[in-house]
């Protein structure tokens, strides 16, 4: 360990009841690219949040030094003054406000009398602009450019705040290929200039392309740090270093006979809805009763994006392409047309997307389809508490009636009050996006069961999940997902993690 | 994972569970877990209480006086009135600052038609409803399909709608209203029935009520019973139902021996039995709590929001244009100022009610309460000479701490998670 500007040692950090990092320690060498792998909720980005200063010293255990000197933040202030900048997935830039103004926000260039210097800040940003080859007027406000360029102001921003550890999470997630490309060049100037860079990624030929070394990081553990320039350090490594782990004996045991088809999707593209890049390219799939199909993808892949948009369109826009319900074609043009339909989509964020947390678990659960309960708009209160405590009883809802406000459940009976909610509507298909997030480890087994009962039930499934283990362990087919675009169909029989994993990382171009 | 059956039967559950939810169960509760669970709810019904017994004090009993409660329903009826509305258009999680310009708009043109060309007061009611009705669609369209604030918007028709009221009135007051159309707000119903010193009438009236209130509550016991709901303890409910009715006794006494029954109560009591049923009982009152506490998840469950948003707001024009008949008949006329500020009070009613500044929460009898809180405090500080800036200053103040209380405790409730 010759010259390391950074160095994390055994840091280990709790959130009630989950071990996010488990003894993780992560050195980086000065001037060099340090790429993190790992999958979803595998503790990348909660480790970067450690060093950055987010959590404060004294919320985790460990050590970090930086520069030979041991480092305590107390905030994202104590690291910048260290030099330390984070840039996160989703970019922290104010949209109506100028390149300059962006660039400086919070460090504002300051004349006489405290007031800003309009002249000194502008002729900054230029340079600054310059030395990431962004040729774009300083007062243009940030909304008037694409995010490849809004990246590179972020940059921009980070340089100004003399850089000497970047950090990029997900840079290049939502950019095209050719931005992608001019980030990665950024890059590589960057590191020939003295700055240390680190960089978490999902794809992993951009990994192989520029990083030198890169940290594989699994279940909140290291699981090793790789020389990139070594023979050893390949594609395939690195993926079975993101999912090696042990597939226990977790998910209860099904019989699968899959009925006709239920619902199929042809030529399916979704545009973005303010960007315009395809978030869905061109998918086809089906699923048939009596059967659970998979979607595998990585962060952006356009997982959510797929399913919103086939649940009556509630996302994106110029939607194109065929669906069809029990082989009719059928035109779900809002969410009311989809539920009439009998597609059912249970969100990933159940918080923001999924539930009104403030009412109680009754008027939570009959929301979807109050229609059935009225007459003439008129609801029977009493078959509502009926329906809510059936739903409570076979969802096994741990509430103490079914008058108690959603809110101030637990993770997990909040997920069976939003699968009780879309099973009173009773749908031929549900989406299920991410149901066991967030939800503890018996609560999942449960979600398991509910969801292997509504298939012998002759109900069709499309389980949407960041974790590989859980889609092989519950699924009859696996569609793999990447940068839009559907990339592999896998019977389950023939699935493993380190080829999902291959057909999820899968590069655009490969998959054509 | 042995500890997971979802097989398991609900009697083994609910004997895992701690024993105040074994008790909810078996259909008693100790007062203590329900009063302290609705203390938002029970605090203002409290602090009503308290308002009045502080304002009999101070006046020396006059602020109970048969008369005095009598000018209590007249004068603020038509607050009450906005406050339903506007406690609706709340949980949905908009404002409409408009009501007081409408309320002037729909009294102008009911006294242009019924005092300046002389048709009968029922036209002048029919007409002031359209115009309402047509504001709240102007309002409502703004709102739910051109997807406009409804503080902007409504901010615009606060200001439309006083222009429109300035030149349908032509910048002058008209007055008097034939006696019919003075009949809808400073009418009684009195002497139907006789009595001696005292209106029969009104007394069979709030016992008719009294006894609608007993057979309705006790219905709503045996149905959540048979649904096994949890309900309070038997005695704790008979008490309730014995407090509410010498409530409504005590007050029917009062108006019987003044000048009986007034008209505008009748109104009143209908609107609002008939929008607490629409909030509570009805497809559309429970979209609007879906809106107002998760517009996303709403959207997401199927509601059509902007239909929802756009009769939201029609119903708050109607009911502003009942307030506005109900207005100018009790002033006799219509004034180009008329329902200045009326919207504060309406808003301030519907939030020191326990309606929430995020929307999703709030019931129309909690306007009710919060509309007569404020009402009492303004006629007994009346009472007591008290100048018109104090009282502002007192009403302001009581505002402000109402709904930091409400903040106050879903900060606690939220840390409690």
């Amino acid at each position: 360990m010759s010259d390391n500007i950074l160095e994390m040692r055994h840091i280990t950090k709790t959130f009630p009841g989950v071990k996010a990092l488990q003894d993780v320690s992560l050195a980086v060498r000065r001037g060099e690219i340090h790429a993190i792998c790992g999958e979803n909720g595998a503790g990348k980005s909660t480790l970067m949040k450690v060093l950055s200063g987010v959590y404060p010293t004294g919320s985790y255990d460990g050590e970090i030094v930086f520069d030979g000197k041991p480092v305590h933040f107390r905030g994202i202030n104590d690291s910048e003054a260290h030099g330390i900048v984070i840039i996160h997935q989703e970019l922290a830039l104010v949209p109506y406000l100028s390149v300059a103004e962006n660039i400086f926000l919070g460090n504002e260039r300051r004349g006489a009398g405290g007031l800003i210097d309009w002249n000194r800040t502008n002729a900054d940003a230029a340079d600054l602009l310059a030395s990431v080859g962004l040729r774009e007027n300083p007062v243009t406000p940030i909304i008037q450019l694409g995010v490849g360029k809004q990246q590179l102001v972020e940059i921009a921003k980070a340089l100004s705040k003399q850089v000497r550890l970047l950090i990029l999470d997900e840079p290049t997630a939502a950019l095209n290929d050719i931005d992608s490309a001019h980030l990665l060049d950024l890059l590589r100037r960057l590191r020939s200039e003295g700055v240390t860079c680190i960089m978490i990624s999902h794809k992993l030929n951009e990994i192989t392309a520029i990083a030198d070394s890169t940290t594989v990081i699994r279940d909140g553990r290291t699981v090793e740090t790789l020389d990139m320039s070594s023979a050893e350090a390949t594609q395939e490594r690195i993926i079975r270093g993101m999912v090696g782990r042990d597939l226990s004996s977790f998910y209860p045991d099904r019989v699968s006979e899959p009925g006709e088809e239920v619902l199929r999707i042809e030529d399916w593209s979704v545009r973005h809805p303010t960007q315009d890049r395809l978030v869905v390219d061109g998918a086809n799939l089906n699923v048939r009763a009596g059967e659970v199909v998979g979607i595998a993808g990585l962060m952006g892949a356009g997982r959510t994006e797929l399913a919103m948009s086939v649940f009556g369109r509630s996302y994106g826009r110029n939607i194109t392409g065929r669906l069809f319900i029990r082989g009719k074609e059928v035109r779900a043009r809002n969410v009311a047309e989809a539920i009439r339909n009998g597609i059912a989509y249970a969100t990933e964020d159940r918080k923001r997307f999924g539930l009104n947390l403030i009412d109680d678990v009754r008027r939570n659960v009959s929301a979807a389809a109050l229609g059935k309960l009225a007459r003439l708009g008129w609801v029977n209160g009493n078959e509502e508490i009926k329906v809510a405590e059936d739903g409570r009883r076979d969802m096994n809802i741990k509430a103490p009636s079914v008058m108690s406000v959603v809110g101030k459940l637990s993770g997990g009976n909040q997920q069976k009050v939003v699968l009780s909610k879309w099973l009173f509507t009773d749908p031929d298909v549900l989406i299920l996006d991410e149901p066991t997030r967030g939800i503890d480890v018996g609560a999942k087994f449960e979600i398991y069961t509910i969801i292997n009962r509504l298939v012998a039930d002759g109900r069709a499934v499309i389980l949407i999940s960041s974790e590989l283990p859980e889609l092989l362990g519950m699924c009859d087919r696996i569609y793999t997902l990447a940068a839009g675009r559907i990339t592999g169909e896998v019977p389950v029989g023939e699935a493993t993690q380190e080829n999902l994993m291959e057909l999820m990382t899968k590069d655009r171009e490969l998959a054509r | 994972m042995t500890t997971i059956k979802p097989s398991a039967t609900p009697q083994q559950r609910s004997s895992s569970e701690d024993g105040a939810t074994a008790a909810m169960h078996t259909g008693t509760s100790d007062p203590r877990t329900l009063i302290l669970g609705n203390l938002r709810q029970s605090g203002i019904y409290v602090a009503l209480v308290v308002i009045v017994a502080l304002f009999a004090v101070l006046t020396d009993g006059v602020s109970l006086s048969p008369g005095n409660i009598t000018n209590i329903v007249l004068q603020y009826s038509y607050i009450l009135v906005l406050a339903i509305g506007m406690v609706i258009v709340i949980i949905g999680g908009h404002i409409d600052l408009s009501v007081g310009s409408v309320v002037a708009l729909t009294g102008a043109v009911s006294a242009v038609l019924v005092i300046r060309q002389g048709q009968p007061w029922w036209i002048g009611v029919l007409a002031a409803l359209a115009v309402g009705i047509a504001v709240g669609a102007w309002h409502g369209f703004w709102v739910a399909y051109a997807g406009i604030p409804a503080f902007i918007v409504t901010l615009a028709g606060m200001l439309l709608f006083r222009g429109l009221t300035l030149r349908v009135l032509d910048n002058i007051s008209l007055s008097p209203f034939p006696a019919e159309y003075q009949r809808v707000a400073a009418g009684f119903l009195n002497g139907l029935i006789g009595g001696q010193g005292y209106d029969a009438f009104t007394l069979l009236i709030g016992a008719v009520a009294v006894a609608g209130y007993a057979v309705s509550v006790f219905r709503t016991r045996l149905a959540r019973v048979r649904y096994q709901q949890p309900v309070e303890s038997f005695p704790l409910f008979v008490a309730r139902v014995v407090l509410v009715g010498a409530v409504i006794m005590y007050f029917a006494w009062q108006l019987a021996h003044a000048r009986g029954l007034p008209i505008v109560l009748i109104i009143l009591a209908v609107l609002v039995l008939v929008y607490g049923l629409v909030t509570r009982r009805t497809v559309f009152g429970r979209r609007v709590y879906a809106i107002g506490g998760n517009l996303s998840a709403a959207t997401l469950s199927g509601v059509k929001v902007r239909t929802v948003n756009f009769w939201m707001f029609v119903n708050m024009g109607f009911l502003a244009a009942v307030a506005g008949v109900i207005y100018s008949s009790r002033s006799n006329g219509a004034q180009p100022a008329a329902g200045n500020m009326f919207e504060l009070d309406a808003i301030a009613a519907a939030f020191i009610g326990g309606a929430a500044v995020t929307g999703g929460v709030g019931t129309v009898v909690g306007a009710m309460v919060g509309g007569l809180i404020m009402a009492v405090m303004s006629n007994g500080m009346q009472l007591m000479g008290v100048d018109q800036s104090t009282q502002s200053v007192v009403k302001g103040l009581v505002l402000l701490v109402a709904v930091a209380f409400d903040v106050y405790n879903k900060r606690r409730a939220g840390s409690a998670r």
